[in-house]
């Protein structure tokens, strides 16, 4: 999933401190799986800021929704008839929403109010670990299925650096050598003299580095 | 064997001699004086000096400019070449630089994250990796070809190298890995500090085993130690740094005054000892901001006169 992390309230009162109504709007997708913008999120953001504005002595209308998915026109068009009513809204969804939203409100503002961090998954209640930057041309396979561009912080292809000790990863005692794990997991698997082949020169353009990516399934499209 | 560049230091390699190279960090501003001062300091004892590259990711003067001084002074650089900071356009590009003032050493590194330096928030690169480097350069100059596959015109003449960690982890692969460099294309590589012999040795035997002292020149490292103090922070703070706690307890048993002879005297007997070791075919001696000492390390090591060539 994509893993997003509540922005600072204070950040957030920044943006929308103006308003005179704001929408604060939820998603029922990932950023609720990792607790950051899921329907409950929405509700204390909203009290956060019904407080806030209550302090400042001044009424605004500090509205509460969380869609079925924001990276969805479909579901978007949920709030086609009440989004009038505010001036702004704050999405809570992952980058992803917060851009659908306004591409499908051009005329809304849309403040993001969590930073959407990585494709992750939680490795145990409250921590999430990055598991894929979407490079766009895997190489699982001859890694044993542990990503050397996500987890090497040097996205070592021939890894591991000089850098790795006792399982760890030179920049930091808690962070995994991704290439101790994919040495582990070969040998597990039996298959360490794969850590011999050359992993030969990427190609990025796949990557981020091929500017902004699209996926086009011809056999799809109508 | 025959030559398949203009270096020296392979020229050395090649003949059978037991090569030495240091190297010296290029200074924090860009008072050229300073790089030609530590190569003057060094340049009698040892055949090649290597020149780092923005090392632990503190910003410096660079590599290139560096060497092309030491070319200046008609020394031997080894161009050090980090992957960290340049993508695969600068990185061939920098690599025609430099063959276009006939450096003919380079040294393929991965480059310490940028996290340890004065750049902490910057990006890094990694388009390549060190290995992928090492192809590179050797299809420049064996092929005459970009990575893009285009001719290049006078193609660089660069005696191909790369760093060897004999005790970083997983300590399994450490020899596989020195196999992949050795395929890839390394021809020399450099250790890092060896202060652990006996480690050293154990990789070198399984070096040995596999045949890869034939395929690849193999430089030990050694770094002389200035202090107790620094005996203790290369052990706990330098990652894929394996100092013995006998090296420490030595060092912190010599009175504070004498430890810098201390350091310098377990420098010359590690020398000593790796001399016996077959498959090792030279020296790349580290001193630290103490390229002064290295003279006398090297001829208390009984490794000087260099070779004329």
């Amino acid at each position: 999933m994509i893993v997003a992390a509540k922005k600072p309230i204070e950040e957030i009162i920044e943006q929308v401190k103006g308003l005179r109504s704001v929408l604060v709007l939820g998603c029922n997708e990932c950023v609720t799986v990792c607790e950051a913008g899921g329907k409950k999120e929405v509700g204390v953001l909203a009290s956060a800021l019904r407080m806030y504005f209550l302090q400042q002595g001044r009424e605004v209308n500090v509205g509460e929704h969380t869609l079925e998915r924001q990276c969805d026109t479909e579901y978007l068009e949920e709030i086609r008839n009440n989004i009038d009513a505010y001036e702004a809204v704050v999405s809570l969804a992952c980058g992803v929403g917060i851009q659908f939203t306004a591409e499908r409100y051009p005329s809304k503002p849309v403040y993001p109010g969590v930073n959407t961090c990585f494709m992750g998954a939680a490795l145990e209640r409250g921590v999430w670990a990055e598991r894929c930057q979407g490079c766009g041309s895997c190489i699982l396979a001859s890694t044993g299925a542990v990503c050397p561009v996500t987890r090497c912080a040097k996205r070592l292809l021939n890894g591991p650096c000089g850098g790795s000790t006792a399982g760890k990863c030179e920049i930091s005692k808690d962070v995994d050598c991704a290439w101790q794990l994919i040495v582990d997991r070969l040998k597990t698997l039996g298959r360490l003299e794969d850590y011999e082949t050359l992993c030969p020169v990427k190609d990025w353009s796949t990557d981020r580095a091929g500017g902004p990516r699209k996926v086009i399934r011809e056999d799809l499209r109508s | 064997m025959s030559l398949k560049t203009p270096s020296k230091l392979e020229k050395i390699l090649r003949a059978g001699h037991l090569a030495v190279t240091s190297e010296c960090g290029p200074p924090r501003g860009s008072d050229a004086a300073h790089i030609v001062h530590k190569a003057e300091l060094i340049q009698r004892h040892v055949d090649a000096i290597n020149i780092t590259d923005n090392q632990t990711s503190v910003c410096r003067l660079c590599s290139l400019a560096a060497c092309i001084r030491l070319k200046l002074m008609g020394l031997e650089p080894v161009l050090q070449m980090v992957v960290r900071d340049r993508n695969r356009i600068a990185l061939q590009s920098d690599l025609l630089g430099a063959a276009s003032f006939d450096i003919h050493n380079v040294l393929c590194l991965s480059g310490d994250h940028q996290r340890f330096g004065d750049s902490a928030q910057g990006q890094n690169v990694f388009d390549l990796d060190s290995m992928q480097l090492i192809q590179t350069i050797r299809r420049m100059r064996d092929e005459g070809k970009f990575l893009g596959g285009d001719a290049i015109q006078r193609p660089p003449q660069m005696f191909v190298g790369a760093a060897a960690n004999p005790f970083a982890d997983p300590f399994e692969i450490r020899v596989p890995r020195l196999a992949k460099k050795a395929a890839a294309g390394a021809e020399f590589v450099q250790t890092q500090c060896i202060y652990n012999l006996a480690k050293f040795e154990t990789w070198m035997e399984q070096v040995r085993d596999r045949g890869l002292h034939e395929k690849v020149f193999i430089l030990a490292g050694v770094t002389p130690l200035k202090s107790a103090g620094m005996a203790r922070y290369m052990k706990t703070k330098v990652p894929g740094m394996d100092v013995p706690d006998e090296v420490v307890k030595r060092m912190a048993g010599t009175p504070k005054d004498k430890q810098a002879e201390e350091g310098i005297t377990i420098c010359v007997e590690s020398i000593q000892r790796l001399k016996e070791v077959k498959g090792v075919s030279g020296f790349h001696v580290m001193a630290i901001e103490w390229e002064e000492r290295v003279p006398e390390i090297v001829e208390r090591a009984g490794l000087y006169p260099r070779p004329a060539v």
